[in-house]
């Protein structure tokens, strides 16, 4: 971070660091700009547009968590046009993602005055839970493509690279490449995806579990090693030989 | 939507890194494990142990219930009980009088010399401070000792020769300040995940250059700038032929070493013969790359050196740390922030419960048991007798079983280790384990170990207690209990103050030790005052963050890097080396050297992680062979193999891979269908008294899928 500049938020007059971003310099002045996919300790990518601010000067909205401030930036962060865009950005969400798992997602729907059946017609998407490991299960109709899960998997943490996006468009999904069984590809489950995730579509299994009504003891009886051993020494007993 | 009815903040129970957890419960469930991505010691990463390895303590072979053996065991003919119905459940009040009855009809019988205990690093510091106090001031024993001395207890000795201290100089997290780190006999992405994080991002982020010297092709060597690929048993060699380069290329730092070291003309000499042509045809390390490490290394801004259990676990384990904390002293690599000499501890709580006394040559805080004044010191503080604690230096892990024989051991204490898995040699430490006159084991299953006992008393895990662990970064942390423990278990230090009691009242004490604590605090408090490292630290101080060791005062801030203005020894030592080959070198019987160790997914003896659904993800025991050892030896990726040693013949299945070297194989050590401790030797470090688990020779031939133990299908796995 270098020198301090200044620029103008919402009227207010703001130092900030050159090198900071216009979501930092407004954290710091205490000026709330809304955020989904970004996260405090990942890599700031502007996927999820919510943030958007009005900068003078410039044509298109501009992404708060990954524009940097320059001196004498004068910024609007609740004009008309930012309002509609947020407004309609969480519509477009709601018309093809299951967010009931997004209690913050839900909250801005209420500030925004955000109606979540605005597009009628359009087509949510309900891939199949995918239930591969011991571990943790993929909901990927609860998935924003927010991006955090893949950046924790590579160089925000763990370095493993067992995720990515797959397919184009509509279509797109997290995956693994060539949709491999997570064990089978370079996962080694540390589940830091989990622990970013913001709409509960990664989920720790034993929660997911729970959460469909089995009850802890049921839970613990599910494991594939002790189900094998069982059955082995059942066959064991019934035919010695 | 789930909703917890409580977070509670705790310290993980696995490795020595001691990530900070967020346990998520509902009904006294544990669903969740999450991390504050504002943590200083893991910054919200966690690796799979961690955020789902909990599970054991749900697990239906869980003992929470008392329990004495239905069949009395003899001395000699003691065997191993698995199946429940072989032992009877019993109240407390049962199983505490008569483990007191027998305990003291030995010690009033046979002395001192009879008693041994094994404390444990997976323990709290109260557990393991309470536990050698109960040996020492109610047996008057020091045999006392954990599984330190199976890990990096070469380290501490030389650490103690040469600085005068014990433990990792640095903070981890302060990777990311090296330009220059040696990471040697250490796989951090399997055993220290989140360390290995930092590694990565030091290496990835902030320029830092990594010098990888290790046997196996470990990850971490994807990101090194030098990868120096030595065979086993070599490390003395390698790094004295860096000390010997850094010399000739007057690389040193001759004004740390006139102002802070000792005995530097008699180590300089005895470099002299470790040439690196010398170094290279011991290793099979190309000279160069040891010159260039050399170079890199002493050429460093902030040069720092990581090691595991790759350097301590030897017959010269001793020498081959002293070989590291040479190189440091030499270039003047210790004592400040991103530099210095690292040891990675593997335990959770091996730091707190090496500072906790549960050593045979110690009083907590490294109080050496043979000097007078210490012993004055903590008789004062137990209420003991002048003259009452034993002034001799107890018998280590090895040498107590190895004791066990009439006139020698005869009753032993187990909290929470598993020798029968974690010793070496294992079909003499099960003759020794027979011979017992009385075992107790205090764990949550009946493991191998605890089979043998006579009588089993169920402990709280870590989850349903509170207390304190200390990491590898010397950081004491909080333990919280976050759900009730489940059946009739106990939290350890209650277990063992209700026992202490029936003890010294059978024992007509005229002054009791104290044993009437009404919460770990006050253990930890009662350490404090003669422990000067840990009398500044309080529960109340390290609710939110833990307190780096020393913390002499209840002011001090902690200490993040050790040795800034001296070494506890006053002027650090170099030492003078030799060259002393491994205690077996591969011949023409036994072509291969077999190194043991771990794998991500499992914890030593596998008492947790086999009751846990990790054992889904790794069900089985695998051999690593390189491809071309495999394609002379007609062994194809999955099929079984006989492994044999001169003690004893596994049967598992290999795996084909490049990451072992050619003439070295790899197997974990959690498999009781496949223990690879049956083969290793037991032959020990003189000083260190270590065995030499990463060097035992070892030949590999074809076996049929019927002679495989494991009883389970593979999974196929795509991670490094």
């Amino acid at each position: 971070m270098g020198e301090p500049i200044s620029i103008t938020i919402d009227q207010q007059t703001v130092q900030a660091a050159a090198g900071s971003t216009i979501l930092e310099a407004a954290r710091q002045a205490g000026i709330h700009i809304p955020t989904i996919c970004y996260h405090d300790y990942c890599t700031a990518n502007g996927l999820c547009r919510i943030c958007v601010v009005d900068v003078e000067g410039s044509r298109t909205l501009q992404p708060a968590c990954v524009v940097q401030v320059q001196d004498g930036m004068v910024i609007h962060t609740r004009t008309e046009r930012v309002i509609r865009s947020r407004r309609t950005i969480l519509e477009m969400l709601a018309s093809s993602v299951n967010l009931s798992e997004a209690p913050e997602i839900q909250d801005l729907f209420n500030q925004y005055h955000s109606d979540a059946s605005r597009f009628p017609d359009a087509e949510p998407r309900h891939p199949a839970v995918i239930d591969d490991n011991p571990m943790y299960i993929r909901d990927y109709a609860k998935c924003i493509l927010c991006w955090r899960c893949v950046q924790v998997c590579a160089e925000d943490a763990q370095f493993t690279f067992a995720i990515n996006f797959s397919g184009r468009g509509y279509e797109t999904q997290i995956s693994t490449f060539y949709e491999i069984p997570m064990p089978e590809s370079t996962c080694v489950f540390c589940g830091q995806c989990v622990g970013v995730c913001p709409t509960g579509a990664l989920k720790p299994k034993r929660q997911w579990l729970l959460e469909m009504g089995y009850t802890p003891d049921e839970i613990m009886s599910l494991t594939r090693s002790q189900r094998q051993r069982r059955k082995r020494r059942e066959e064991i007993s019934q035919n010695p030989a | 939507m789930l909703k917890a009815d409580k977070v509670v903040p705790t310290t993980c129970p696995y490795c020595g890194v001691g990530c900070n957890l967020e346990l998520h419960v509902r009904d006294d469930f544990i669903f969740k494990v999450t991390s504050p991505f504002n943590s200083v010691v893991n910054h919200g990463n966690l690796c799979v142990k961690g955020r789902f390895g909990y599970d054991f303590i749900y697990n239906k072979d869980r003992i929470t219930v008392p329990l004495i053996r239905k069949q009395p065991q003899k001395p000699g003919q003691r065997t191993q009980a698995f199946d429940r119905s072989e032992w009877r459940e019993v109240s407390w009040e049962e199983a505490l009088e008569y483990t007191a009855d027998r305990l003291v009809e030995i010690y009033q019988r046979d002395g001192s010399k009879a008693m041994a205990v094994y404390c444990c690093a997976k323990a709290t510091n109260e557990d393991n401070y309470l536990l050698q106090k109960f040996f020492r001031a109610v047996f008057r024993t020091n045999n006392v000792d954990h599984c330190t001395r199976l890990c990096h207890a070469a380290s501490v000795v030389a650490l103690q020769m040469a600085i005068g201290s014990a433990a990792m100089s640095n903070t981890a997290a302060e990777v990311k300040d090296c330009d220059v780190f040696i990471l040697t006999g250490s796989n951090p992405t399997e055993n220290h995940p989140i360390i290995a994080l930092q590694m990565k991002a030091a290496v990835e982020k902030h320029g830092a250059k990594l010098i990888v010297v290790d046997p196996r092709r470990i990850e971490m060597v994807n990101y090194a700038s030098l990868y120096l690929p030595i065979r086993p048993g070599s490390d003395v060699p390698v790094f004295s032929a860096m000390a010997h380069v850094i010399l000739k290329e007057n690389l040193y730092n001759l004004r740390f070493i006139e102002e802070r070291t000792e005995n530097f003309e008699a180590f300089a000499s005895s470099m002299e013969k470790f040439t690196p042509e010398f170094a290279e045809q011991i290793s099979g390390v190309d000279r160069q790359l040891i010159i260039q490490a050399a170079r890199m290394y002493a050429t460093a801004r902030n040069g720092a050196i990581f090691w595991a259990l790759g350097i301590p676990e030897s017959t010269h384990g001793t020498a081959n740390a002293l070989s590291l904390i040479n190189l440091a002293l030499l270039t003047g690599h210790v004592g400040r922030k991103g530099t210095g000499l690292n040891p990675l501890r593997g335990q959770n709580n091996v730091q707190g419960a090496s500072d906790s006394g549960a050593m045979p040559w110690h009083y907590p805080g490294y109080q050496a048991v043979d000097i007078e004044e210490n012993a004055r010191r903590w008789e004062e503080a137990w209420h003991i007798e002048p003259g009452g604690l034993n002034r001799q230096r107890g018998l280590t892990t090895t040498e107590i079983l190895a004791a066990v024989h009439p006139g020698g051991v005869r009753a032993l204490y187990i909290m929470g280790e598993n020798p029968m898995m974690s010793e070496p040699n294992l079909n003499h430490t099960r003759k020794k384990m027979q011979e017992l006159e009385f075992l107790v084991a205090q764990d949550l299953f009946i493991n191998e170990s605890g089979a043998f006992a006579d009588v089993f008393l169920p402990a709280a895990s870590w989850a349903e207690k509170d207390g304190t662990f200390t990491n590898t970064d010397r950081r004491v942390q909080r333990v919280r209990q976050v759900i009730y423990p489940r059946g009739q278990s106990r939290p350890d230090w209650q277990i063992i103050c209700d026992l202490a009691k029936r003890v010294e009242s059978r024992l007509n004490r005229p002054n009791s030790a104290y044993w009437d604590y009404n919460h770990p605090s006050e253990v930890l408090e009662e350490m404090g005052r003669c422990v000067p490292d840990y009398a500044g630290i309080r529960y109340e101080r390290i609710e939110e963050m833990g307190l780096q060791t020393p913390v002499p005062t209840l002011d001090h801030p902690g200490t993040p890097y050790l040795y800034s203005e001296r070494f506890p020894r006053g002027r650090a030592k170099f030492h003078a080396l030799e060259y002393v080959p491994n205690a077996e070198m591969p011949d023409e019987d036994y072509p291969l050297v077999l190194s043991t160790g771990r794998v991500l997914e499992h914890w030593h003896g596998g008492t947790l992680t086999r009751h846990s659904w990790m054992d889904d993800l790794f069900p089985e025991a695998l051999m690593d062979i390189h491809p071309a050892d495999a394609a002379r030896l007609g062994i194809k990726d999955g099929s079984p193999v006989r492994v044999t040693s001169r003690r004893g013949a596994i049967v598992l299945r290999a795996k084909v891979t490049t990451k072992t070297n050619i003439g070295v194989v790899f197997i974990p050590f959690h498999f009781r269908e496949a223990a690879a401790n049956l083969l290793t030797t037991d032959a020990v470090d003189p000083q260190a008294k270590i065995p030499e688990y990463k060097a035992a020779v070892v030949r590999v031939t074809p076996a049929s899928e019927e002679e495989l133990a494991a009883d389970i299908d593979s999974q196929p796995r795509g991670r490094y």
